[in-house]
């Protein structure tokens, strides 16, 4: 798995956060069929994604293969301040995980 | 094709196990388990029932469905679901009729707010269902999206 696999931006607006984050993962759902080799591409996604912001976790997603591939998530809370991080960590079905912090702006 | 799916299943499952004995999950996290038969479900009564324990929902106004009327790519549909329900406690995205209907399931925590965003994948025209489950009832929104192009299978 490639480094730095996450990207996200986080803003603050009021007392509102909006986080957004990009993941670069191939998400094959395993319905696909090699066209030279005719077998079955086995599947390969992200099943699992934790946001947290200061130790406290805001979302949990369980995603399943219907998730696009290099999925897109955003979401909103409340209770941060400017300038404390957010982290995103996902963990997919062959066990890989990847993990960023993002400061809130 | 069945029996492959479940043992790569038990391998996955195996493998959580094998790395919360050395450490590497925290205990919150096993609690979340991956709903395996929930995503499996073929229809979305089973898989509702699967993952929430009941079928029964109601349709609210209070949910929004943001998606397009027609998506070109139904490899890349984006969704946007919103609520103005209190006390949402978690946010489901189902496609009728993908073949296995259960996209993502989102667990909100007290401090979130009713929104989640992403992009699912849509086999061919159908209809996006959004559960939310709100003070321990479900209520519901729907929404066609046509889809020209699908995103599955291949």
């Amino acid at each position: 798995m490639a480094k730095k696999s996450i990207r996200i931006r986080a803003e603050i607006k009021g007392d509102v956060t909006e986080v957004k984050a990009l993941m670069s993962h191939e998400m094959e759902t395993g319905l696909r069929t090699d066209k030279k080799t005719g077998e079955k591409i086995p599947p390969h996604f992200i099943k699992e994604v934790v946001c947290e912001h200061s130790g406290k976790q805001v979302l949990l997603a369980n995603w399943s293969v219907a998730v696009s591939k290099n999925p897109y998530l955003s979401f909103k809370f409340k209770g941060a301040k400017k300038g404390e991080s957010v982290k995103v960590s996902w963990t997919d079905n062959k066990g890989d995980t990847d993990t960023d912090e993002e400061t809130i702006k | 094709m069945k029996r492959r799916t479940f043992l790569q299943g038990t391998i996955a499952s195996s493998m959580v196990g094998a790395a919360v004995s050395a450490g590497l999950l925290t205990p919150r996290m096993v609690l979340a388990a991956w709903p395996e038969s929930a995503f499996s479900a073929k229809s979305v009564d089973e898989a509702l029932n699967s993952l929430v324990g009941s079928v029964t929902h109601s349709a609210s106004g209070d949910i929004k469905i943001k998606a397009p009327d027609i998506a070109e790519n139904g490899a890349v549909v984006p969704i946007t679901i919103s609520t103005s329900l209190p006390k949402v406690e978690s946010i489901s995205v189902l496609v009728e009729k993908n073949p296995s209907p259960l996209a993502a399931d989102f667990k909100l925590a007290a401090n979130s707010e009713g929104f989640v965003s992403t992009r699912v994948k849509m086999g061919k025209t159908s209809d996006l269902i959004a559960i939310v489950k709100s003070g321990g009832n479900l209520f519901s929104a729907k929404k066609e999206v046509k889809v020209t192009i699908g995103g599955c299978g291949g």
